[in-house]
């Protein structure tokens, strides 16, 4: 027993993570009607912004945190809608598609060269006391890990649904010719987009990190594991992304502890090809509001 | 005029590639072997991505089964002409039954759907290894000999697979030009159109990605006795990028297109050695700009300076008839 | 003035091509993962050769010709790495450093053996010497004698008769999980529980749940550096009790950096290792190290350092760039530390190109490894 409510708190641990990542996927996608490949490594690389903070400039852990949120949106947001999304979609989706993972290559590459091939030790924002938990043992930071993600979660849904501007950027992700008929600035809706989903991605690395420790080749996994919770929870909407991440992390630590730790890497993907098949909008989705 | 130009710089080519390993040391001769490997592979995915408008990363998985399948057959003593075929077939049956799924969505499903599969082929073969030898991988694949013609010599296993490759492309060049060939064009021009005229564009997808896999599992038929030695973990997801970059640098929905991307990828290392490991930074730096400057790829690049200082040149006109397709 | 300093620098130019022909070089070539998943492996152990070259160029290089280190990158492809190793032949090495990941070394070992050029690889699957290839030897033991030398820890001092395995599912976890499971049974221990993680696994949760539930005497972890430091970070909250015994990795310098308070404890059997600093010629290497390259060296650094080494060594002993002579001494030599200093321990290759040296039981104690016990060679 103790055995399996451990399998499973860790597993929703690990699943908000993901489920964080698969949000800003999951927006870009409906905004800009693509798909990021490099979405891994823009998980990986702010990470690599707090310590090249702290070691380059001297900042203390806190104010590293900060840079490398602002660093992040400014790189991964900005620069990635000016210099890479806008010149290359009118080329089409697929062509942007094969940029971004032209991109995800460069990012790691670049970690990897100009800061180090060796994972890095991160520290850690919240505390890492233990704590037993239905006779599991989960750390104060895999509970914090868990409440923020939801957090954001609340919050964004709160925001998408509640500000005019939220509406805005829902508008345009549905139909972006009548939201601009409809007087909505869809250039500045879809900047915001990728600066939320920049957002999204520093949090998501700095609360992953400190467990995954920093290193270049961490988006690998990372990025396919976010793409699948999307598909199987349904893209077009945040919560469907939070339950394809928190079901996909269960399920992952419930096949290695009973099933196969040989195959445990097969779930997922196996996930994603029945829901293909049998539920193509996800299991929370809906048809009519797909966006593609 | 234009047919026999065109014939000629074909034949040209050709005489070039029968000419270039002449005289150069082993490494060369390998290097250059891999191109036309990879070309194949190449050629395959640009059925998929350049004629029929779908991202396909699964073409490493297919090179797997193509030599894993060639591997396994030639160990047990059968020819490699006769393994060859049912590797192919393989690769052909598995990209039906892969295709079928992910092509009835819209959108680009079947980059998803390619790419698990890849992880999943990685994974059976690693952890199969009462068949396929795990980790550990195949050893001691025999080359092919033609009784009079034995290619275990390096240069020979080049002349054999540059015979393979133009066979292969060939056949690529017959599938492009028929009827159902130029169907493609019809569907990546105007796929609203092309449905309405009565093409079933779903069939047609599926059949480009069949047999795209199909061209993925003859490079992998040929790179099993190329290296002689096969483990999962050359036939992971980042080789199939590798691969649909060089359809995509080459210039996709061109048929040269993929012979000059295998080119870059495989030379690059090359002529970027003085960026030591920088060379993948610059690499995929330069993809990036190409793709927002000239996205139709190296062909393009070519086209367009050709219109820019030799407008109407006969050139430019027999390469756009070469092309065909675009 | 512009052209006067152009000529001043053709002419200095001139000159340095000059002196660097007069000079007659010897060329090893060094075939490594210096980019891909092998490429912290690959960096470190390039680093230990270049280091070793600056060394040897200093002491007038061997048999009195300049090395020069040519850098070939495998991208940790077995297939390059075939290609490399031909290219490094092709461009007149003499003998072949690399490379470190066991799927490429028995791929290009095979161009090696065919051209007579010895080589030095890094790799420890067993198979490796099982090819009969009389030109390709190790710079560690491999996981077939490592293993087995920490059976004794297991039978004497830990006494187990229930063990647990958690082990990385590569070529090269798997060679140890293999060989330790069928020491196991040998030892007549048990194996009660058996983990297999995959490649930059990043949730060790379910793998450490499995081994409390199991709980087994000792368990051990046979993965690479950043797995191991993730293992032992979900091992210590999960609050596992038993002793974690590792071959190799499991204390090195980087797994302790990562894992920090959690590598506390953790006990790994070890071939030569940067904390060895009894042995003079390991703490000279090490702090050489650290002042070039800022970072500790690891496992794999003094195995390419030591790899260069015995190069010079053994050509000088031939006394003369001979691939097939060099290959007859190495059958069956055994080098001491005494007389050859850079070797750093007694050491000895028997006719496959296995090795054998004395090694080290290391523990992690207050944050630093520290030698517990010394196993004889065997």
């Amino acid at each position: 027993m103790s055995q399996f409510s451990q399998v499973v708190l860790s597993g929703l641990a690990t699943g908000s993570i993901y489920a964080l990542v698969a949000i800003g996927f999951t927006l870009v996608w409906q905004a800009a009607q693509t798909v990021n490949f490099a979405q891994g490594e823009f998980v990986m690389l702010p990470a690599f912004f707090v310590l090249a903070g702290m070691s380059l400039f001297g900042l203390s852990f806190g104010t590293a945190l900060l840079f490398g949120l602002a660093v992040s949106v400014v790189v991964l947001g900005l620069l990635f809608k000016k210099l890479v999304a806008e010149p290359i979609l009118p080329h089409g989706g697929i062509t942007l598609i094969i940029a971004t993972m032209a991109l995800g290559i460069l990012l790691k590459e670049s970690v990897k060269e100009f800061y180090s091939a060796e994972a890095q030790p991160f520290p850690s924002i919240f505390p890492n006391d233990p704590i037993d938990v239905f006779g599991a043992v989960l750390s104060m930071q895999d509970i914090l890990n868990l409440a923020f993600s939801l957090a954001v979660v609340v919050a964004l849904t709160l925001f998408l649904n509640r500000t005019r501007t939220g509406r805005c950027m829902q508008a345009t992700a549905q139909n972006p010719a009548v939201a601009e008929i409809l007087g909505v600035n869809v250039k500045r809706m879809i900047l915001y987009t990728f600066l939320i989903n920049a957002a999204l991605a520093a949090l998501a690395s700095f609360l992953i990190t400190p467990v995954y420790l920093a290193k270049f080749s961490n988006g690998e996994t990372l990025g396919l594991i976010a793409f699948i919770a999307a598909i199987v929870g349904g893209f077009n909407q945040i919560r469907g992304a939070l339950a394809g991440g928190l079901l996909i992390g269960v399920l992952d630590n419930l096949t290695a502890a009973y099933v196969t730790a040989e195959y445990r890497a097969a779930l997922p993907l196996v996930l994603l090809i029945v829901i293909i098949l049998v539920r193509p909008q996800g299991l929370l989705g809906t048809k009519e509001g797909r966006a593609v | 005029m234009n047919v026999r130009m065109r014939t000629l710089s074909i034949l040209g080519l050709v005489a070039l590639a029968i000419a270039a390993p002449i005289g150069q040391g082993n490494y060369i001769i390998y290097v250059l072997t891999s191109w036309l490997v990879f070309a194949i592979a190449a050629m395959g995915l640009n059925l998929t991505l350049g004629y029929a408008g779908q991202i396909s990363l699964a073409q490493a998985a297919f090179m797997a089964i193509g030599a894993y399948v060639t591997s396994l057959l030639t160990l047990a003593g059968w020819h490699w002409i006769l393994a060859m075929p049912l590797a192919l077939l393989a690769c052909f049956v598995v990209g039906l039954l892969l295709g079928y799924p992910a092509l009835r969505v819209k959108g680009h499903f079947l980059a998803f759907v390619t790419l698990a599969f890849n992880t999943l082929v990685f994974l059976v073969l690693r952890n199969e290894d009462w068949l396929t030898g795990g980790s550990y991988g195949l050893v001691g694949m025999p080359r092919p000999d033609f009784g009079l013609f034995s290619t275990m010599k390096q240069l020979h296993f080049y002349y054999f697979t540059l015979g393979v490759t133009v066979l292969a492309a060939l056949a690529m060049w017959g599938i492009v030009r028929s009827p159902w060939g130029r169907a493609f064009k019809a569907l990546r021009e105007n796929p609203i159109r092309a449905e309405s005229l009565g093409v079933d564009t779903r069939r047609i997808t599926l059949l480009a990605f069949a047999i795209g896999s199909a061209y993925g599992g003859l490079a992998g038929a040929l790179v099993a006795p190329l290296v002689q030695f096969i483990e999962p973990g050359s036939f992971g997801v980042a080789h199939s990028l590798r691969i649909l970059l060089m359809v995509v640098v080459g210039g996709s929905g061109y048929f040269f297109g993929p012979f000059l991307g295998a080119a870059v990828v495989i030379l690059l290392p090359e002529v970027l050695r003085f960026a030591e490991g920088y060379y993948l930074i610059i690499y995929s730096a330069l993809v990036i700009v190409m793709l927002v400057f000239v996205p139709s790829g190296l062909i393009g690049v070519w086209g367009r300076l050709h219109e820019k200082f030799w407008p109407r040149h006969e050139i430019r006109a027999d390469l756009k008839e070469g092309a065909g397709l675009k | 003035m512009y052209r006067k300093h152009m000529l001043a620098i053709s002419m200095a130019m001139l000159a340095a091509v000059g002196v660097a022909q007069a000079e007659e070089t010897v060329k090893l070539g060094m075939v490594a993962e210096l980019s891909g998943p092998g490429a912290p492996a690959g960096i470190n152990w390039r680093d230990g050769i270049k280091i070793a070259a600056e060394e040897i160029n200093a002491e007038g290089g061997i048999l009195g010709k300049k090395v020069e280190v040519g850098e070939y990158d495998t991208q940790t492809d077995p297939q390059v790495s075939r290609a490399m190793v031909q290219k490094a032949i092709d461009d007149g090495a003499f003998a072949i450093l690399g490379t470190i990941y066991s799927g490429s070394t028995m791929v290009n070992m095979l161009v090696a053996q065919q051209n007579s050029i010895p080589q030095f690889v890094g790799s420890e699957a067993p198979s490796i010497v099982e090819k009969g290839n009389p030109f390709v030897y190790r710079t560690s033991s491999g996981a077939q004698k490592g293993v087995p030398a920490l059976t004794k820890y297991f039978t004497d001092t830990l006494k187990a008769k229930k063990v647990g395995v958690a082990w990385l599912n590569n070529e090269f976890g798997k060679g140890g999980h293999d060989v330790f499971v069928e020491e196991m049974k040998k030892a007549g221990i048990e194996v009660i529980v058996d983990v297999a993680s995959e490649q930059a696994q990043t949730d060790y949760a379910s793998d450490v749940a499995k081994l409390k539930d199991a709980n087994p005497e000792a368990v051990f972890v046979y993965m690479n550096q950043e797995e191991s430091a993730r293992f032992l970070i979900e091992a210590k909250k999960q609050g596992l009790a038993m002793p974690l015994v590792g071959e190799v990795t499991l204390t090195e310098a980087k797994v302790i950096e990562l894992a920090g308070a959690a590598a506390e404890g953790a006990i790994a059997h070890v071939g030569v290792t940067a904390t060895a600093t009894e042995v003079p010629g390991i703490a000279a290497f090490s702090t050489k190290f650290e002042e070039t390259f800022k970072r500790k060296p690891t496992h794999d650094a003094i195995k390419g350092y030591v790899g260069a080494w015995t190069t010079k060594y053994v050509t000088e002993m031939v006394g003369e760039f001979d691939g097939e002579a060099f290959s007859a001494k190495m059958q069956g030599l055994c080098l001491k530390a005494a007389d050859y200093p850079k070797i750093l321990l007694d050491t000895c290759w028997d006719d496959r190109g296995e090795m054998s040296r004395p090694s080290f039981m290391v523990q992690v104690k207050d944050g630093a490894p520290t030698v517990i016990g010394t196993i004889a060679a065997d």
